[in-house]
């Protein structure tokens, strides 16, 4: 592309700039920083190290991962495996799965079934965290919830989803709560298709599986990559599950952040629940840079 | 032959669909009948007369009514007027200006805004707004969600502006106008539709947000309908479900109208940014 006349000089763009700059650094580029350096200290809301915090070194990074507790359940180490099978299984396999699939399944046709799950699809994801958390409650109560109601019909039985399968239950409840996204972007990204591209494709005889596996999803790779990652930054930091299940029973579901929450604000341990935070940012970071990288070896490719 | 696929096909076609369909809105029947029946449980259940009654209770908790009418109001209108307006600021400025990096900063930004996020981020944030002496304020909720949303609302925004045509602003820079005069005669009655849909879309997402509320704010006048919701409970602490469903579909209200809106007007879709 050429580069075009400048509509606005340097010093008015930079004040066009300014107060969202001013935001963004106080609000995001600052908190960075001044994580790191509270999660070196002993700080707390209240008492003396509330005022004058000590330096303490790499104490709160130790204590996470003191290898004697490190896996113990409520502790840091369980709490990043639990985290762990959450992104597995609500994002990747759920979120962006899923997704996938409804957006292909969709994929050139119009109407009103197709509005209908969409829209069905982008409700569960717009509406409020509380009240979708109390409609699962209620959903997933063992004895009057619509789920063991049908599930008891069809002669499944009526487990006791919040207290037996509670991990299995932030999973699903993830999933349905997040795949709106996941597939409008592929339905945007199936509509950039040529679809003389999908046309020669069907005239040399590949079947739907083959056109889906050599055509569509080789020219759609950026959006995956896009999507397999913001899914992933989202899910790993997402605080909704709390609402659920609080994080129990018996921390079986203290995802990070609920672990996060749990050190720095129930406790007003803030050292500390600053050395979560700052190993949490760390593995966000990576997801990002990873990301980068991904993109860039396409764009290198393309 | 023919006819015996094509059948199959449509079957199996809405067989799919409705499996699609229930896993969806399974989860929110409870709360299409709760909220009309009197003696609703955790149970859906077609009330015998429906009846207004549970909102009527809930109209008498005055706590819940300011929570949701006022405060959840001041709190989402102020996040979406600051969001709007500086990022349509930022994103002309990102699109209009030879920058050099422009393409980096705003997707740096974006990314970045992603890596300081949610719980992680409130432990720095809540000491921030401590020490501002913002704490238990409609003001640091607002600036905390803003500063949040922006770098994402920026990068809708410039998408916006990129898309529309330079000429007019040429002439009128060619006819010595000012760039402020530029930006705000011709570029803003131009780009309103993104305005709109990343008004809507802070909107949205502040009226809904439970974690930056819960956190920064200490006392019960304060609180936005996501933390009041949880003040209907009996003396003995469990929750009144009848008035909690009857709270909740009317704390989902507006965000369903502003979805039906958006919808209508501009089409509920991602546009070309999201891609690259």
């Amino acid at each position: 592309m050429q580069q075009r006349r400048s509509l606005l000089s340097i010093p008015a763009s930079l004040l066009f700039l300014l107060p969202a700059g001013v935001f963004v650094f106080i609000f995001i580029i600052l908190p960075f920083f001044w994580i790191a350096a509270v999660s070196f200290t002993n700080r707390t809301l209240t008492g003396r190290t509330a005022v004058d915090p000590e330096y303490v070194g790499l104490a709160n990074y130790l204590r996470l991962f003191d290898p004697d507790r490190f896996l113990r359940s409520g502790e840091f180490g369980a709490s990043l495996v639990i985290t762990g099978q959450f992104v597995f299984f609500s994002a990747i396999v759920g979120q962006v799965l899923l997704g996938l699939l409804l957006a292909w399944f969709f994929f050139n046709r119009k109407g009103w079934v197709r509005e209908t799950v969409q829209t069905l699809a982008i409700l569960a994801w717009i509406m409020p965290d509380v009240v979708v958390a109390f409609a699962w409650f209620a959903f997933l109560d063992r004895d009057a919830g619509t789920l063991n109601q049908i599930l008891s019909t069809l002669g499944i039985g009526k487990p006791d989803w919040l207290i037996n399968l509670p991990l299995v239950s932030v999973i699903i409840f993830n999933t349905w709560r997040g795949t709106a996204f996941s597939m409008l972007l592929f339905t945007s990204a199936f509509g950039s298709i040529p679809p003389s591209h999908l046309e020669t494709a069907a005239v040399a005889g590949a079947n739907t599986w083959q056109r889906l596996r050599d055509i569509i999803l080789p020219l759609i790779r950026t959006h995956i990559i896009t999507d397999l990652i913001l899914i992933t930054l989202w899910t790993f930091n997402t605080f909704t599950p709390f609402l659920l299940t609080g994080g129990g029973p018996a921390f079986q579901t203290e995802l990070v952040s609920i672990f996060t929450y749990r050190t720095a604000f129930k406790f007003f341990r803030f050292g500390q629940g600053s050395a979560v935070g700052m190993i949490m940012m760390l593995i966000n970071l990576v997801f990002a840079i990873f990301y980068l990288f991904l993109l860039r070896r396409q764009q290198v490719k393309l | 032959m023919r006819l015996v696929r094509y059948t199959l096909a449509r079957i199996v076609f809405y067989v799919t669909a409705s499996l699609f369909a229930s896993f969806f809105t399974l989860p929110l029947l409870w709360l299409a009948f709760a909220p009309f029946n009197e003696k609703a449980a955790l149970s859906v259940t077609v009330p015998d007369s429906p009846s207004l009654a549970n909102f009527g209770q809930v109209f008498k908790n005055t706590f819940a009514v300011r929570a949701l009418f006022q405060n959840s109001a001041i709190q989402a209108l102020g996040a979406m007027l600051i969001v709007t307006l500086f990022a349509t600021l930022a994103a002309y400025a990102l699109s209009r200006a030879n920058i050099r990096g422009k393409d980096l900063i705003s997707y740096g930004l974006v990314l970045f805004s992603s890596v300081v996020t949610g719980t992680a981020a409130m432990v720095p944030i809540f000491l921030l707004i401590f020490r501002l002496g913002l704490i238990n304020t409609h003001l640091g909720v607002i600036l905390v969600f803003s500063g949040g949303l922006l770098p994402a609302a920026i990068f809708i925004m410039r998408d916006f502006v990129d898309s529309i045509p330079r000429s007019y602003e040429e002439s009128a820079l060619v006819a010595g106008a000012s760039p402020w005069r530029i930006f705000m005669d011709i570029a803003v009655p131009i780009v309103r539709p993104g305005m709109m849909v990343v008004a809507v879309w802070a909107f949205v997402n502040v009226w809904g947000g439970f974690l930056i509320p819960f956190i920064l704010l200490r006392s019960p006048e304060k609180m936005p309908a996501a933390v009041a919701i949880y003040s209907f409970y009996t003396e003995a602490g469990t929750p009144i479900i009848t008035l909690t469903a009857a709270y909740s579909l009317l704390y989902t209200i507006p965000v369903l109208i502003l979805y039906l809106f958006v919808n209508w007007r501009y089409g509920f879709r991602f546009f070309g940014g999201i891609k690259s």
